[in-house]
């Protein structure tokens, strides 16, 4: 009897996985926890109309994911930044020529509190809120209230898109209470009216309020659009032009058919 | 008849207690050598007064700051506002305990405070969390209700009982003749406790508070959960803080293994371990210089 087995190792401290057995039909994802629900969906899928395929899915981070690519461990390096300068020369030296594809959008939204009047903030006034410029709800239309400003761990990749497109270098304020997920920020926001925190597209809820940017709502029109202005692809790195098993996933995570798994695993469709 | 002499026994066991007692400074000899090797190499990046008195930590950006000023002003703020709330109520719950209290009530509420020692601290952080964190909010009008506030009653909390267990068993063994002395010397019940029991039992009492603190300044997961998780110098008790337990904590799992963040992060838990050599040594002279000479001795 055949097991259908999709394996998923949060390789942390420095673990890594040993080499599996060479079985026919088998692919090796490793990288970004942003883009791995969007792999596990798909890969799962894939499975479904091939039988007896098999993938090794890890989680880990964007650069754990080009460290693999480039150490020949791993077939596809998953991530939600694109490849750094350093790591294409890492690569290029060790004989691995790393090609991205697009699979995915998401978009970084702000959100605050339902009973909050505050509508619109423009991508100045986020800035000067996250650097600590501005302090009180009044200076962009709220009550007078003192703002309490909510954030992502340093070690997020949400946090590094944040601080490239919205902070634009500056540092972020010390006042920012810094939260170690997506989730912690949606129970934080939800539970206070002064606050503003910053999550992924999938985790918006009644509960919570996005932010219009720009006067962009965000919503997955204006993230495939374009439109608003945080938002960041995701991606799939092979080494070389794919061929055989590895074009056939990307190729099948790309067709608009499967449009509707990326959305299953709660990003934006590239169609 | 025996096969080894008791001399022969008797310096076996001398060894093995050599061994056993010998090990502990050992242990704690080389985790401390560790800390060290692991800590100093962030003094070739940045030096000491400004690792200890820099105001920003900033340790993963692209030109890192590391200033730790921001997590030791945090723990310091929770370890004393605690120590604030927990002395107080854990000596005078002593008191209670062991002066005024009915033997039966005596008997009753003891272990119920001693259960409350052997509760898990991440069952107290999350009751912070979840349940105090509103409910300071609402009350005080807060901006966020995980602040340095919240920190210090749960860590309050998790001190008194350690706090009023032992002071409570080094009050109730002052020799009752000192009690009974005094009493016949026409003092007051309240004399008698303010006068001979308190001073008698001083030394157990600053033991018990130096237990109770140090459980505080090395906790981790509550200030974790409740603190509030910002690295600033607070301003007021209800501003959010980012003690040192919390910030290692919350910043090992994903440090580059001998990085320069990683390097930091040994080098803060030196300066904790620092902190709670300082107060035990604080503790042992305290307990020191109020050793009850003759026969009160505890």
């Amino acid at each position: 009897m055949k097991r259908i087995l999709v394996m998923i190792a949060f390789l942390l401290m420095g673990f890594s996985l040993g080499p599996l057995p060479a079985m026919a039909g088998e692919l090796k994802i490793n990288g970004s926890t942003t883009v791995l629900p969007v792999t596990q969906v798909v890969a799962e899928a894939f499975m479904k109309d091939n039988p007896g395929f098999n993938f090794s899915i890890s989680g880990g981070g964007s650069g754990r994911g080009i460290t693999a690519l480039i150490d020949g461990t791993t077939d596809i390096a998953q991530t939600s930044r694109w490849i750094r300068d350093s790591e294409v020369k890492m690569a290029v030296e060790n004989g691995i020529y790393p090609v991205p594809f697009v699979i995915a959008f998401d978009s970084i939204i702000p959100v605050v509190h339902p009973d909050n009047p505050v509508d619109e903030l423009s991508l100045e006034e986020l800035r000067k809120i996250y650097n600590g410029e501005i302090t009180n709800w009044s200076e962009v239309g709220g009550p007078d209230r003192r703002i309490t400003i909510i954030s992502r761990d340093s070690d997020s990749g949400t946090y590094v898109v944040w601080g490239d497109k919205v902070l634009k270098g500056d540092r972020m304020t010390p006042r920012a209470q810094m939260l170690a997920s997506n989730g912690a920020i949606v129970q934080a926001v939800q539970d206070n009216r002064h606050a503003i925190g910053y999550i992924g597209l999938g985790y918006l809820t009644d509960r919570l309020k996005s932010v219009k940017v720009d006067g962009v709502q965000p919503t997955s029109t204006t993230t495939a659009s374009g439109e608003y202005p945080v938002s960041r692809s995701l991606w799939l790195i092979t080494n070389n032009w794919p061929s055989g098993d590895v074009l056939r996933f990307i190729n099948y995570i790309q067709h608009p058919d499967n449009a509707h798994l990326i959305e299953e695993g709660g990003y934006v469709p590239i169609w | 008849m025996s096969f080894i002499s008791s001399q022969k026994k008797d310096l076996f066991v001398h060894g093995v207690f050599l061994i056993v007692g010998a090990s502990g400074i050992i242990i704690l000899t080389l985790i401390f050598l560790f800390l060290i090797l692991e800590g100093l190499p962030i003094f070739d990046v940045v030096s000491v007064r400004d690792f200890v008195l820099g105001k920003e930590w900033y340790p993963t950006d692209i030109n890192p700051d590391y200033g730790i000023l921001p997590l030791i002003a945090g723990s310091a703020g929770v370890v004393a506002l605690s120590s604030a709330m927990a002395i107080p109520l854990g000596v005078f719950s002593a008191i209670y305990l062991a002066e005024i209290a009915h033997p039966k009530t005596r008997a009753v509420i003891k272990p119920i405070v001693e259960l409350i020692e052997g509760l898990p601290t991440v069952v107290i952080g999350f009751f912070g969390m979840v349940v105090v964190a509103p409910l300071l909010q609402e009350l005080f009008d807060l901006g966020t209700g995980l602040n340095m506030f919240n920190a210090s009653i749960m860590l309050a909390f998790m001190a008194v009982p350690t706090i009023t267990s032992i002071s409570e068993d080094a009050i109730y063994s002052v020799p009752r003749h000192m009690k009974e002395g005094s009493m016949a010397l026409g003092a007051t019940h309240w004399e008698t406790i303010a006068r001979v029991i308190i001073p008698a039992s001083l030394a157990g009492i600053s033991t018990a508070v130096v237990l109770g603190i140090a459980r505080a300044i090395g906790e981790t997961m509550v200030v974790l959960m409740v603190a509030g998780g910002a690295a600033m110098v607070p301003e007021s008790i209800f501003d959010p803080v980012r003690p040192m337990p919390a910030n290692i904590a919350a910043e090992m799992g994903n440090v580059p293994f001998r990085s320069d963040h990683y390097h930091a992060l040994f080098a803060i838990g030196l300066v904790l371990f620092v902190f709670t050599f300082l107060f035990n040594l604080l503790a042992s002279y305290l307990s020191e210089r109020h050793k009850q000479v003759g026969a009160a001795t505890l």
